[in-house]
């Protein structure tokens, strides 16, 4: 009886923490509204709430994105200290199925650990740059989805993405770009997405978390009601992970009046970043 | 008199039977509302603004339209103002260009930058009802823009006499005797073009209205029970277009505009305002409105057309339209920002000429 409480507890605590699914509706008995081809109705604007963004692993709060050695913690690194608490990471149970790590073979562990110690210099979300999948799922910026009977295409707020998720076979990528070639297909009312071609310049998410253009991705998205969308996410990329593993979680509709994807070209926030030292006259930095 | 009349009747006839295709010839939606969705080459070497030797006439002989297809300079010089000698290879013998540049502007090069493989301008003049098209604006008669207003042409020539090609030297230090604190065209990111920024494609290929550039002119349209979607092949700008709503309030401004939609008969008419002080359309404010038309032709084309108005810059509205051809391309990710390290040899660059007049070089 105590057990079955602890159990209890641990997944209530999980779903609240994470939103995990229960497994329960991820086999969706829900019959979702369907466009006249029969295939489920994924039209509308998107967003997950969590915070895998930040770290993908289970992980407590720290005080920042970037730390350093202080005399008793680790402290926020230089760049970020300004930021206060708007800076810190919140606490995660992490979004892997099954709970658990990124299966980092021993030099990526290495790679991503010192990605995180430089996270100003090196994370892509900084300069603006188009974010890849699955990291734009989960970014915390509202996504549109735009389907019809031949087509499935995404469109991103963040730097403005996009995805065009081909329904018939291209053959492989012919070359690599920032967000990937996606294929995708129907298995009963899932759709799901190949994602091919990706530029190793993407990160999964802002502690390190890397890949290399061998990266495999295939979501799985299933609508477990009118305003949810279980989500899942298989990684496979040989040259830095042991074995295939998956993220999971749920998006949610944005079903507020008025919801809709507003301009977020960052391009013009970060120009004093990448560009204000060859101003006429260089501003304070 | 009376048979310019007729012929004129005869002529609208025509043209609207040419935009009003039968219900059965035309894919549709399964709520009976034309499918736009597909990808389009919006490429036609039929130029914006029609060559004044043309005067009124709107439309090419078939011999003028097979000499345009050879590449005659008749719509390329117009439109492009592309040198001949740019038609060449990158490769030996093209020699080095010349220090500074030779003096052509643009994507087309100063220093080399792209010869002809890189452009993409189309094959042909673009055709509406079996007739060649002379220009893409269609009012006023004469094929051409109406003139900026009084502000907006002194606001332009300032624009043209600042942003000069580049001569090679930082001519703004010097040009009205030395003075090293004369403002120049380099001085901040935010006074370039927003091509140069990666914030907009150039040449309204983003629009509105869309307008066909030297290259990437795909467009791509996904189109919903409530939303039309007009993916931009350059800088990948999604066209967010809402059916039967209305506009923002008039302190959200984007850079596309705000767009909404409604159908009227088998044309889709999508209404654009609230757009920032730049607009992609050279010249615009924010108080540009546009007014575009989609409308299904057959299977395989849509004709696009648009009415211009910005009384604070133009000093009248102005019309225009083409034929979107269907391709079975795909649009390839236009990642501009993501590598744009040449914005920073422009700035650097800049900065390494101001010092040469500092040293006296």
């Amino acid at each position: 009886m105590r057990k079955v409480t602890i159990i209890t507890s641990v997944a209530l605590m999980l779903g609240l923490a994470v939103g995990v699914q229960p497994a329960a509706t991820q086999s969706s008995d829900f019959d979702p509204p369907r466009l006249s081809n029969g295939t489920p109705d994924f039209n509308g604007i998107w967003q997950v709430l969590n915070t895998a963004n930040y770290d993908i692993e289970p992980h407590s709060a720290r005080p920042a994105m970037q730390l350093r050695e202080g005399p008793h913690s680790m402290l926020p690194d230089v760049p970020v200290l300004a930021l206060g608490a708007v800076g810190a990471v919140p606490g995660s149970m992490g979004v892997i199925k099954g709970g658990g790590r990124i299966p980092y073979t021993t030099e990526a562990r290495a790679l991503k650990e010192e990605n995180q110690a430089h996270w100003v210099e090196r994370d892509p979300e900084i300069k603006c740059y188009m974010p890849g999948v699955p990291r734009a799922t989960y970014l915390p910026f509202p996504f549109q989805i735009f389907q019809n009977d031949s087509s499935v295409f995404i469109a991103y707020e963040f730097a403005g993405a996009v995805r065009d998720i081909y329904l018939q076979d291209v053959g492989p990528a012919e070359t690599d770009s920032w967000m990937g070639q996606s294929v995708g297909r129907w298995e009963g009312d899932t759709l799901v997405v190949e994602v091919t071609g990706q530029s190793e310049q993407t990160w999964l998410d802002r502690a390190g978390s890397h890949h290399t253009n061998q990266l495999v991705v295939t979501e799985r998205y299933t609508m477990t009601s009118a305003n949810h969308i279980h989500y899942e996410a298989t990684m496979e990329d040989p040259n830095v992970f042991t074995e295939a593993w998956t993220v999971s979680m749920p998006i949610y509709r944005r079903i507020e009046d008025g919801a809709r994807l507003m301009d977020f070209k960052c391009v013009e926030f970060v120009e004093e970043l990448l560009f204000g030292e060859f101003r006429r006259t260089p501003l304070p930095r | 008199m009376r048979r310019h009349q007729f012929a004129t009747v005869v002529l609208s006839l025509a043209l609207v039977m040419a935009v009003t295709p039968s219900a059965q010839d035309i894919p549709r939606t399964s709520s009976g509302q034309p499918d736009l969705s597909g990808t389009y080459d919006t490429a036609t070497l039929t130029p914006l603004q029609r060559p004044e030797a043309f005067g009124d006439r709107l439309t090419l002989s078939e011999e003028e339209a097979a000499a345009v297809a050879q590449g005659e300079p008749i719509a390329l010089a117009a439109a492009f103002g592309i040198p001949e000698e740019r038609n060449i290879e990158s490769a030996p013998p093209r020699e080095v260009p010349p220090v500074g540049g030779d003096g052509s502007t643009g994507a087309a090069g100063a220093v080399g930058g792209y010869n002809t493989f890189w452009m993409d301008r189309g094959t042909s003049a673009f055709q509406i009802n079996g007739q060649w098209r002379t220009s893409i604006i269609t009012d006023p008669s004469n094929g051409r823009r109406p003139s900026f207003t009084p502000e907006t042409q002194a606001r332009m020539a300032e624009r043209a006499a600042f942003f000069r090609p580049n001569s090679g030297t930082a001519w703004w230090l010097t040009e009205n005797g030395r003075n090293l604190e004369a403002p120049g065209p380099y001085d901040d990111p935010e006074i370039r073009p927003l091509a140069e920024r990666c914030l907009l494609g150039f040449g309204s290929t983003s629009g509105p209205p869309m307008l066909p550039v030297l290259y990437n002119n795909l467009k791509r349209i996904v189109q919903t029970e409530d939303h039309v979607m007009i993916l931009v092949e350059m800088v990948h700008d999604a066209r967010i277009v809402r059916m039967n709503q209305e506009h923002e309030a008039p302190e959200l401004r984007s850079w596309l505009g705000d767009s909404v939609g409604h159908w009227e008969g088998d044309t889709l008419v999508v209404d654009t305002t609230n757009f920032t002080e730049a607009p992609a359309l050279s010249g615009a404010s924010s108080n540009l409105h546009v007014v575009e038309r989609f409308t299904r032709v057959d299977a395989n084309s849509l004709l696009y057309q648009f009415t211009v108005d910005d009384p604070t810059v133009w000093t009248a509205p102005w019309s225009g339209e083409y034929i979107w051809p269907a391709t079975t391309d795909r649009v390839y990710e236009y990642a501009c920002h993501e590598a744009n390290y040449s914005f920073r040899g422009i700035l650097g660059g800049a900065r390494i000429l101001e010092q040469d007049v500092r040293d006296g070089r």
